[in-house]
């Protein structure tokens, strides 16, 4: 079995962090800051951040539609927090980010600080479905000046959920979380991440 | 809403996940002054992280001289409403009411800075009292790890702010840096006399010591005034930049808010910084530090 190709979009962020839990989970990690950069992984993160300014920074190179294309041709993607605002299909109190191409494919509606202000930053243990083994012991997630997943579409499968609403999500080859893995030393998520990108490679 | 705790970032303190975390999803990032909305509206548009709110950039305050103190609270306001970046605020040092006030006002951080006039000269303020997460001022490893075991969840060097003047923040970059290096050679029965020499915890200098690096993110500031600033900066290897005067005090300031951005983020690549410092206009004026007389200087305050 082939070393699955990890990129984690390096514009601004939590790059190291993540870099970090997939190597940790076996993946061969590269960073991304331009088009070519994308060329032959299999799949990329998009990490925490502020999508304002990843969004500002893209443009110029077309780093987003150039991402959008190579997960058309099957690049798995994973985006945590910032990263999932810039999937989503639709975003509320989205007035920073118009005018500015984003990535897309996610089929949820996402509202960016939805969690409030960084007073009303929170950690929690929550179950993960779908995890390698199926091990369902809780996660400990870390919800920093979080996105609220307001509603998912018919083909978004909710994996986690806090007090009532989702906080992860699955659609097809891409992943989603309004918190933050990488910051935690349990890296089953990037785990079931790198399983998802690989699993073209080796099928 | 429940707050039980992940694993602390630092051992030795427990500053909490969520605070050093917001700090880990500012890395590679631009945090700029701003003193009024539109300000903070021009620094998002040209990509800030964060923004810092304060009453008068660094260069006004050396250039009017007097007591220098946090913000009118309505300003602070008007520009969380205004902004969908994270909102920073200085309280000066050791003044505990001004940073209840900016707990309150629900800001995302607190800068205790001695860009202010301090308002204790012995005692900083006990951060671990606060929710709200911190950034202090270092000029060394010593003081940034004081102020890590008093609460702050990050810290920034300090450079010589509101001069234009780069020097200061590279000689405290470059200081923080060989002191790691040095604590990482070290064997492990000389920490506890580098730890007294540090003037700072046995468990957190030993922690520096096997990872190599501070505990917290670590920001630059304090005279960063062009992309090819920033960019410097980065290749010393800090986490992301402040840029206080140098954006509101030069010619163009949303052109060159954006550039320092880009070079921030491409800070390895000298063809997309060459481009990002064409065609920005004067620069801010600038004061030599070298210049500066000793009771002027803002980086000796702090301890």
């Amino acid at each position: 079995m082939s070393t699955p190709r990890i990129g984690v979009l390096a514009l601004q962020g939590a790059v190291a962090e993540h870099a970090r839990a997939l190597q940790a989970a076996g993946a061969e990690v590269s960073t991304v800051r331009r088009p070519t950069e994308l060329q032959g992984l299999d799949g990329l993160i998009v990490p925490g951040g502020e999508s304002t300014t990843m969004a500002r920074l893209a443009a110029p190179v077309h780093l987003m539609e150039a991402i959008r294309e190579r997960h058309a041709e099957g690049m798995a993607m994973f985006g945590t927090c910032a990263g999932m605002i810039l999937m989503a299909d639709q975003i509320l109190d989205a007035e920073a980010l118009t005018g500015f191409e984003r990535i897309g494919g996610l089929d949820v509606v996402v509202r960016r600080n939805g969690y409030g202000s960084q007073l009303d930053s929170f950690t929690g243990a929550l179950p993960v479905s779908g995890l390698p083994e199926d091990d369902l012991s809780p996660l400990q997630a870390v919800f920093i000046r979080a996105p609220v997943i307001e509603s998912v579409g018919s083909a978004v499968e909710v994996i986690a959920s806090w007090q009532d609403r989702p906080v992860a999500v699955r659609q097809g080859r891409v992943l989603a979380a309004s918190f933050h893995p990488e910051l935690t030393p349990d890296h089953r998520l990037h785990q079931h991440f790198v399983q998802l990108a690989g699993a073209r490679l080796n099928s | 809403m429940t707050t039980e705790a992940t694993t602390p970032a630092t051992e030795a303190t427990g500053a909490t996940a969520v605070n050093t975390g917001l700090a880990q999803m500012l890395k590679g990032g631009v945090i700029m002054d701003v003193v009024t909305p539109e300000q903070a509206r021009i620094a998002e548009e040209a990509g800030a992280v964060a923004v810092m709110a304060l009453e008068r950039v660094p260069a006004d305050i050396r250039a009017t001289g007097g007591v220098a103190r946090m913000s009118d609270p309505d300003l602070i306001s008007g520009i969380i409403e205004t902004v969908s970046i994270p909102v920073m605020a200085k309280a000066r040092i050791g003044h505990f009411v001004e940073a209840q006030i900016l707990e309150h006002l629900k800001v995302d951080y607190i800068d205790e800075s001695e860009v202010l006039s301090p308002a204790d000269y012995v005692h900083h303020i006990d951060k671990s009292k606060f929710k709200v997460p911190f950034v202090c001022g270092a000029t060394n490893l010593g003081e940034a790890l004081r102020r890590i075991t008093e609460g702050a969840s990050m810290i920034r060097s300090k450079g010589e702010a509101g001069t234009g003047d780069v020097s200061e923040a590279m000689k405290h970059i470059r200081t923080i840096n060989a002191e790691i290096a040095r604590l990482t050679s070290l064997a492990e029965d000389e920490l506890y006399l580098a730890a007294k020499d540090l003037q700072a915890p046995y468990a957190l200098v030993k922690q520096v010591a096997r990872e190599g690096r501070l505990p917290v993110v670590l920001f630059v500031a304090g005279g960063v005034a062009t992309p090819a600033d920033a960019a410097m900066m980065m290749q010393m290897g800090a986490d992301g930049v402040f840029v206080g005067s140098g954006i509101f005090k030069a010619g163009n300031p949303a052109e060159r808010a954006a550039a320092i951005v880009k070079a921030t983020t491409y800070f390895d690549d000298p063809a997309v910084i060459t481009e990002a410092s064409k065609g920005l206009g004067e620069a801010m004026v600038g004061i030599n530090v070298a210049d500066l007389p000793a009771p002027h200087r803002l980086a000796e305050r702090g301890w």
